[in-house]
């Protein structure tokens, strides 16, 4: 059983490549939106956070596949022209908004309200207050599980494949329909997806640890 | 078992004291707080029934009583962290109850401290205290220095300027929330059982830095347990029961109460 070729290699870490660029932009692009969604879903008015809360319940209950999909086959049918590319970062970031913008909620609900209130005595208006008093202490509780979402989403960006998207498991699956190697194939996929998360999931519970030496 | 004497802000131990609605014009002493008859209810709880107090300018005030009594909703009212359901406040010039009031105005002219400290936990001593002055009153940065080091200097922990909240004890943290709310330079500061928290030694050391600040003419209401320290540096105690103001007069007042409640309270030894 002989190994890949160069150029098979190549090809995969070619994926591997675009793998990194979709988590980026899941990851950049959730963050981004996730944020709007836990600000309005702790500090807007009462339909804002209904909906909000509308919002990640729909996102949440439905397959990553299907938003996938939706973008990608969906968008064209209103006469938009879309890029597999964009439709992924697209249906992606939508994905990671709901589950970023429900953790960040959690994280800024437990800062004490006694904090806020300290700050509000202090004639600190809403908006520096969350800038300076709320999100730096709410920062410190989202680091641990964020990085440790992050793991997912690297994981997740194999589902563009479906869209047609080359990325690193649609390159995987490319090499092996050409050579047949199934097993040293995937092997190396998976050694790969390993190497993308390991670190993630190491710095997360490292940061996990420091967070609770801090809070001692 | 049966009232016998009459409740409410009507017994004034002292002719001196400023009843509720004498608020009278061209007296050098006016006051910079009036309380007029405010209620309140937490769902069917009447929390306040009719409180109404005055605070003169450069005075000591300590509400007194037992917990529930509704000495700390009285005194978060006064800054705005509770709405009253009726009734007038007026602190500084600001109608509490309008709703065009300014509250971050207020809240410039009142600091208030808390029983849980609340200072912030990721800044030092010196960032905790300069945030208000360089977000809200905009100072530069050798002024916010030199506030904060007068204002450390005020509540004895000068060298305590880079540390954090963390590495300080209970009374030197709640030191720190009162050179806080000291920096902002106001002209009422709130008390909410400062040292309910704290055991007697370092009650002790947070209580000389308000004895010093009162006697440096701060206006001051505290809500507190502490009745010695009521007794000695108050001008005026109000004893508060039910949601009344059931008694109310200089701190003598407590070596003679005229009401069974207030006398069942001193006795109490709380």
């Amino acid at each position: 059983m002989s190994l890949l070729t160069g150029p098979q290699l190549q090809f995969l870490f070619q994926g591997l490549l675009w793998t990194v660029v979709l988590s980026v932009m899941a990851f950049v692009g959730g963050g981004l939106l996730g944020f709007a969604v836990a600000i309005l879903r702790v500090y807007g008015s009462a339909p804002v956070r209904n909906l909000t809360m509308l919002y990640i319940k729909l996102v949440q209950g439905t397959p990553l596949l299907v938003l996938l999909s939706l973008a990608y086959f969906g968008l064209p049918t209103l006469g938009l022209r879309i890029e597999p590319l964009t439709a992924a970062g697209l249906g992606l970031s939508i994905y990671v908004s709901a589950y970023l913008g429900e953790i960040w909620r959690g994280c800024i609900e437990s800062v004490p309200r006694t904090q806020n209130e300290a700050a509000e005595c202090l004639a600190l208006s809403w908006r520096q207050r969350l800038a300076h008093v709320i999100l730096p202490q709410a920062m410190r509780i989202a680091t641990p599980p964020t990085v440790g979402f992050m793991v997912q989403i690297v994981k997740n960006t194999s589902l563009a494949s479906a869209i047609g998207f080359v990325e690193l498991a649609r390159a995987g699956q490319v090499i092996n329909n050409a050579t047949f190697k199934p097993f040293i194939t995937f092997m190396v996929i998976a050694a790969l997806y390993f190497a993308l998360c390991y670190p993630l999931s190491v710095w997360s519970r490292r940061l996990e640890r420091k967070f609770h030496v801090a809070n001692r | 078992m049966s009232q016998i004497v009459k409740p409410a802000s009507v017994i004034n131990s002292a002719d001196s004291v400023h009843r509720p609605g004498d608020a009278s014009r061209g007296n050098p002493m006016s006051p910079i707080v009036r309380v007029d008859s405010i209620s309140k209810s937490f769902g069917a709880n009447r929390v306040l029934d009719g409180v109404s107090f005055n605070v003169a300018k450069g005075s000591v005030v300590a509400i007194i009583g037992r917990s529930g009594s509704g000495k700390s909703t009285a005194l978060r009212c006064i800054d705005r962290l509770e709405t009253v359901d009726a009734g007038r406040i007026d602190v500084c010039g600001h109608d509490i109850t309008s709703p065009r009031l300014d509250l971050q105005q207020l809240r410039r002219d009142v600091g208030i401290v808390f029983q849980s400290y609340n200072l912030f936990p990721h800044m030092t001593v010196e960032q905790n205290i300069m945030l208000a002055p360089r977000l809200v009153l905009k100072l530069g940065k050798a002024e916010l220095r030199e506030r904060a080091r007068m204002v450390l200097a005020q509540v004895g922990l000068a060298d305590k300027a880079d540390a954090y909240p963390s590495q300080l004890s209970g009374g030197q943290q709640q030191r720190v929330a009162i050179a806080r709310s000291l920096a902002m330079s106001p002209q009422v500061m709130l008390f909410d059982e400062v040292t309910s928290a704290l055991d007697p030694e370092l009650t002790g050391e947070v209580l000389r830095v308000m004895e010093k600040l009162a006697a440096d003419g701060m206006t001051m209401i505290l809500v507190t347990h502490e009745m010695g320290f009521a007794r000695k540096v108050a001008d005026e105690v109000i004893f508060m029961h039910r949601g009344k103001v059931w008694e109310q007069g200089p701190g003598a007042m407590l070596d003679a109460p005229r009401t069974e409640e207030l006398h069942n309270f001193v006795a109490s030894g709380l």
